[in-house]
């Protein structure tokens, strides 16, 4: 008894441990992908191993991947935010019409970010607060953020952004290596840090797996979870931030439908739809293999469609496999 | 995990059969708004045919699956990474585009847009199919036509970011004081070219405006819902839809009576016309206002002050010709 009682109990961030080794080697499988997508995109197209050419594919899924990271960790808590493609919308409209009343740059940054982060906030008080299903509320917010977008803009655009503006989704850091990317690198590390090695981290876990559990554990749930749809609400103001700077443009059909693809990269990385297992580095180097095969199939002139499908493949394939996988280990235990 | 990285390299394998390995000198990529629509699939055919008229240029015809200018700004990045030598566009958005089209210029390729606009920054020159002020009179002028005591009507219209059907729309409406004052337009909607969409925006204006006279579509997505909607619906004979319409799509509805008259101008042309004009950029012809362009057996054009063109007048479809061109496109 007094011996139980000194060991240090730690709860795991892993479903159970028959998937533990399957999760475990599940960012090793995606980079055998990865790596396996680019050799295979080198051989397919003669355009892809171009300093340049890999440097314009990284635009194509930045910005979603920026949001992706934020994602992860509201999946891994057991939650969901479909609102995020409608707060770029949003964030992006309220920069526009701040640019209407001379604002500059630094001010339409702040902006974008706090418009992102005001409607993180709404999502975060409509679930925690009133507890209400995130994927009812967010689907509610996401009509709600761009419907107000529509109503500002109809058919009309925003576009004179200032030359400097242009930094955030065109300029460069060093040679190829632009702004954009270096900044989701910057953020990724920071996630990894966030998830993996703090105690704010191993509480998402202890949330996704089971809350009950972790609200009669000490920890403060609705806080948590508070936290991450202001989180995942900054991050989309971000990625606003960077969308609009790179279109150079408001529309409010911006970023339609992006949503859908955030959440693929995310769970393409490995994290339970479910809650309660993921990693950082999963998510990032689903984004990187969704980039590569968008644009690999792109050199191919492959139609929208067919990739469409493959993608459609890819994430079946993913959700399915660790299912099997256990189905297989289960019957033969 | 076999299994998904077999299934990754098949596929890509099978991706990487659709490369066709042929080497021409010139490459030209028509870029439509999206893939599956009629109108673009006889704009490539007529870029086809210009194509080998003028021999030796790939035309490589792309597009995003859903109307969206993200998907087209992705498939101007992977056309600017092939190093083609012209874009030819026809944009889902005028001004979301111009970063990157511009980035295409920078990296020495030409670019111009069709059909639908990109603002005059983003490329080198614009044709347009017709005149923006002759079809917003046309397309009043079809459904007038057979009102001849006045009557209203209805716009539905494609999404509402589009920018011709916009013009188009506005042109329509500066028109109607003027030109046909017993016409009364009493709503504009937009299906954003999806059928579901464009269906139900058809069946609330019905529901809406009981006494409507006639649905005018602008797009050729649109007006196929709004004649289906009214051939459901029973109206046909008390509704007339018509609009912008491929004749091959909407035989059936000039045959059943849901419709008296639709227009469009020839796409196989326009197609055929955006890789002419392409080749003359290639080939080092300048595009400043003034310029004359020849377009084959379609004739020629000249350069306005925006540095655009218009190619022709739409051409009216009715019972007398449907059956004739709904064999072309």
């Amino acid at each position: 008894m007094s011996e139980e009682a000194r060991t240090t109990r730690s709860i795991p961030d892993r479903l159970d441990g028959r998937l533990k080794s399957a999760v475990l080697s599940w960012p090793s499988l995606l980079l055998a992908v990865a790596v396996g997508v680019f050799i295979l995109n080198s051989f397919a197209s003669p355009y892809f191993l171009s300093a340049w050419s890999l440097s314009d594919a990284t635009f194509n899924f930045t910005e979603k991947a920026l949001i992706a990271l934020a994602m992860a960790l509201l999946i891994i808590s057991g939650e969901i935010d479909l609102s995020v493609a409608a707060i770029i919308a949003l964030a992006s409209t309220m920069m526009g019409l701040a640019l209407q009343f001379g604002v500059d740059t630094p001010g339409l940054v702040l902006i974008g970010i706090g418009t992102g982060l005001l409607c993180g906030m709404f999502n975060g008080a409509l679930v925690t607060g009133l507890g209400l299903p995130s994927i009812v509320v967010t689907i509610g917010t996401m009509s709600f953020f761009r419907g107000i977008s529509f109503i500002v803009l109809g058919d009309q655009a925003f576009k004179g952004y200032p030359a400097d503006f242009a930094f955030f989704g065109q300029g460069y850091v060093w040679w190829v290596i632009s702004f954009e990317f270096t900044f989701f690198l910057f953020c990724a590390v920071l996630f990894y840090f966030l998830l993996h090695r703090t105690t704010f981290g191993r509480q998402i876990f202890v949330i996704g797996n089971n809350p009950t559990t972790a609200r009669f554990s000490g920890v403060r749930v609705e806080r948590v979870k508070f936290i991450l749809f202001c989180l995942t609400g900054l991050m989309s103001g971000l990625a606003a931030v960077a969308l609009t700077s790179r279109l150079a443009s408001t529309r409010p059909s911006i970023a339609m439908g992006w949503e859908l693809e955030v959440v693929t990269i995310v769970v393409l990385g490995g994290v339970s739809i479910l809650g309660g297992a993921g990693s950082i580095q999963g998510v990032v180097i689903a984004a990187f293999i969704m980039g590569m095969v968008t644009f690999g199939l792109g050199l191919l002139n492959v139609p929208g469609i067919v990739m469409s499908i493959f993608i459609g493949a890819l994430l079946i394939a993913v959700i399915a496999l660790p299912i099997l996988f256990r189905m297989i280990r289960e019957r033969r235990a | 995990m076999k299994l998904l990285k077999a299934l990754a390299c098949t596929s890509l394998l099978a991706a990487a059969t659709f490369a066709a390995p042929a080497v021409a000198q010139e490459r030209i990529a028509l870029v439509v708004k999206s893939l599956g629509n009629g109108f673009f699939d006889a704009a490539a055919r007529g870029a086809e045919a210009a194509a080998a008229e003028i021999g030796g240029i790939e035309v490589i015809y792309t597009g995003p699956t859903s109307a969206s200018a993200e998907g087209q700004i992705e498939i101007v990045n992977s056309l600017i990474a092939q190093n083609v030598d012209a874009i030819a566009i026809s944009a889902n958005d005028p001004d979301a585009l111009v970063p990157v089209l511009q980035r295409a210029m920078d990296r020495g390729i030409k670019v111009l847009s069709w059909d639908s606009g990109v603002a005059e920054e983003g490329r080198m020159l614009h044709l347009n199919p017709s005149d923006t002020a002759l079809i917003g009179e046309t397309i009043i002028k079809l459904a007038a036509d057979y009102l001849p005591d006045g009557g209203d009507v209805a716009i539905l219209s494609a999404s509402s970011t589009a920018t011709n059907q916009n013009a188009w729309i506005a042109a329509a409406e500066e028109a109607l004081p003027t030109m046909f004052p017993n016409i009364n337009l009493v709503a504009v909607v937009y299906g954003d070219d999806d059928s579901v969409k464009s269906t139900n925006e058809a069946l609330g204006l019905l529901q809406t405006y009981p006494d409507l006279d006639a649905i005018i579509a602008p797009t050729t997505v649109g007006v196929v819902a709004a004649a289906q909607v009214v051939t459901d619906e029973g109206l046909i004979g008390q509704v007339n839809v018509t609009g912008l319409a491929l004749p091959s799509e909407f035989k059936q509805f000039i045959d059943n009576g849901a419709s008296q008259a639709v227009a469009l101008w020839n796409p196989i042309d326009l197609g055929y016309s955006a890789v002419y004009l392409a080749h003359a950029l290639v080939g080092g012809q300048e595009a400043a206002p003034g310029a004359t362009f020849g377009i084959g057996s379609v004739g020629e054009v000249t350069l306005d002050d925006s540095t655009s063109a218009a190619m022709a007048a739409p051409f009216t479809f009715d019972a007398s010709n449907i059956e004739e061109f709904s064999q072309i496109y």
